[in-house]
């Protein structure tokens, strides 16, 4: 800076680095995007707030001992819960993780461990696809493959079917990333000792991505838990108490539906209970798989 | 025992491509590793296979409407039940329409917190914006709709729609959108309802996409003397403009088969096309849901069945177009980064 007469140019009169008018319109500009962003994320952030808000201070009232306990009661009773819906979601989201965990994870040990070439690159996509899939589409497939033919009508099985086809590409994704991330020479140290293939994947591979797995495992059945439009078309729902798979079962987000959709202020009451209810079981899935994956990864 | 072992040392294998000694042989006869194999490609390909048998059976089930109405099953806006004709224009059309709106309203959003997040946001804060939002595709479907029917819908038409139609409506072209009565429950909130719906989709992909651009191209840029903003506007944005249109994308291949929360706020009740946003309408999910068990005679379930064919087709489309764009800038990053 001291030199600044020998520069090869004719310096100006004012510091080069003195703040102009152009200078200042810049910075200006400058706070200003940077405000427009912010406004950007709080609306993000904000949205979320302002549902959960509404489902926690609205779903509130509806929750009590019988809304956990007794069955659905015709409009002008008093009382009456969501309990076959509940017991009803446990058991659709049970068979549809006993279809639905082992073709994932067969299909995630293929393309991480199995699979070469091009055929790794054509499972990958369709699955990708099968992701993409409009559940509501889901549920005319399985309407049309289970409903109509093979159980011949509305059923849990359908309705676990469809939450099944929609929970696969989820652990897909999750089981083949997390597999590819356990270290080759795991898998070099166990074939040296002469342990065969098989017994290296489930011994020593599935175990180290132990935590990772599990993430993706229940955040598919999260995913699952919430979906209402294929089971509008499989499992149909129901006011009683139902174990039988091959007949309508009821549902949280069905339940939920009827009652929002009806007319009277008390089933509004209690639909809001009933997503209260959905959402802090999703809720607190989601957060302990992120959290465990935080855990392993940092 | 004994003998046959000295043998085998005594005598040196022809090729190193032999059985192996006895000695080593598995105890088990089939392979275990084959059965585990067999087990793991089946589970592989069912994957593919429930794939084909979608698209298999929707076309079957399908075919007698669109063998009957050909091309008219898209072109067509008369769909009437009573008189056997099925055209899917006011759907197709109330689909498009919702979903641009939602794209309209998110990309900016959602970009917007993505910036924020990678590029502004004091580290402390960056996790749990990026979290906060991203918890919003934890939600379900019907907890929107049940959200947008009870508190989203009277704000529409107490609050919001009688202020477009004063500010916006008098203007000459985009005007129109903002004619007609406030309903509340009609295509302008099924947009509204459906940009908060892809946000998470467009924030968590935009951030990866900014996060793979070089820090570089931000250094370089300030270092020109450039402000923080002119150097994301310069550097980054361009740079990474292939992976965001990819989100916005798969935002919109989201916002596509939406079905519930949408069902319960767009009326689904006119089957006439308006250019206005502010009627009631149809998306092709909500259609689904609504007549497929109202669907009485084969020639009506065989046009509902074509409506969920025609809305698979269409979300693969834009699904594989969205990771073309994503593939792209994820793998071949720096060419994208030259050309812009």
């Amino acid at each position: 800076m001291a030199d600044t007469g020998t520069l090869p140019y004719k310096a100006s009169p004012v510091s080069p680095l003195a703040p102009d008018r152009r200078y200042l319109a810049r910075k200006f500009h400058g706070r200003f995007m940077a405000g427009l962003i912010t406004v950007a994320a709080l609306v993000g952030v904000s949205v979320l707030w302002l549902i959960l808000g509404y489902v926690i201070v609205r779903g509130a009232p509806a929750i009590n001992l019988d809304f956990f306990t007794q069955r659905p009661l015709p409009y002008g009773e008093v009382g009456g819960g969501i309990a076959p819906s509940i017991t009803g979601t446990l058991l659709i989201l049970a068979v549809a993780a006993l279809i639905g965990v082992p073709v994932g994870l067969g299909c995630g040990i293929y393309l991480a461990e199995y699979g070469r070439g091009s055929v790794v690159e054509v499972i990958r996509f369709c699955s990708d696809l099968v992701a993409g899939v409009p559940s509501i589409v889901v549920g005319v497939f399985v309407w049309a493959l289970l409903v109509r033919h093979v159980v011949g009508n509305f059923s849990g099985i359908a309705g676990a079917v469809s939450l099944a086809i929609i929970m696969i590409p989820i652990i897909v994704r999750t089981v083949e990333a997390v597999l590819l991330l356990v270290p080759y020479t795991l898998r070099e140290a166990a074939l040296a000792l002469g342990v065969p293939k098989w017994r290296v994947v489930i011994s020593v591979v599935l175990p180290s991505a132990k935590a990772g797995i599990i993430t993706g495992l229940v955040l598919a059945i999260a995913r699952a838990g919430g979906e209402t439009a294929p089971l509008l078309l499989t499992t149909l729902g129901n006011q009683f108490f139902s174990w039988n798979l091959l007949e309508p079962i009821g549902a949280i987000p069905i339940q939920l539906y009827n009652y929002a959709v009806a007319p009277y202020p008390d089933w509004h009451t209690k639909a809001w209970g009933a997503a209260l209810v959905l959402i802090s079981v999703i809720g607190v899935l989601s957060t302990l798989a992120r959290v465990a994956t935080w855990g392993q990864s940092r | 025992m004994t003998t046959r072992n000295a043998e085998d040392e005594i005598a040196p294998p022809a090729s190193w491509d032999v059985q192996g000694s006895p000695k080593f042989a598995r105890s088990s006869g089939v392979g275990a590793d084959d059965v585990f194999k067999w087990l793991v490609y089946t589970t592989a390909f069912a994957v593919p296979a429930v794939l084909v048998a979608l698209f298999v059976l929707l076309v079957i089930d399908a075919w007698p409407a669109l063998a009957r109405f050909g091309l008219g099953f898209v072109t067509s806006s008369n769909w009437d039940n009573v008189k056997q004709q099925f055209g899917t224009l006011p759907y197709i059309y109330g689909t498009v329409v919702t979903s641009l709106l939602a794209l309209l309203i998110a990309t900016p959003v959602g970009v917007g917190a993505a910036i924020f997040v990678t590029e502004y946001a004091p580290r402390p804060l960056r996790v749990p914006v990026s979290f906060t939002i991203e918890l919003l595709a934890a939600i379900p479907s019907i907890i929107f709709g049940l959200w947008g029917f009870f508190a989203l819908t009277p704000i529409m038409r107490s609050t919001v729609e009688p202020f477009m139609k004063s500010v916006v409506g008098p203007l000459p072209v985009i005007g129109g959108l903002f004619q007609g009565p406030s309903v509340g429950k009609d295509l302008f909130t099924g947009g509204v309802i459906l940009s908060i719906m892809i946000l998470p989709t467009i924030v968590s992909i935009s951030r990866e996409v900014l996060l793979a651009v070089p820090t570089m191209q931000r250094e370089g840029m300030l270092a020109l003397g450039a402000t923080r903003w002119e150097a994301i506007r310069e550097a980054v944005i361009p740079y990474a403009r292939v992976g965001i249109a990819g989100a916005a994308i798969l935002g919109l291949a989201r916002a596509l088969g939406e079905t519930m929360a949408v069902t319960m706020v767009i009326g689904n009740s006119s089957r006439k096309i308006t250019g206005t946003l502010l009627t009631p309408g149809y998306t092709m999910a909500s259609a689904i849901a609504n007549q497929f068990t109202e669907a009485d005679n084969p020639l009506y379930f065989s046009a509902i069945v074509g409506v969920a064919a025609l809305l698979l087709v269409v979300s693969a489309i834009v699904n594989i177009a969205a990771r073309l764009m994503i593939w792209q800038i994820s793998r071949g990053g720096a060419e994208g980064g030259n050309r812009g």
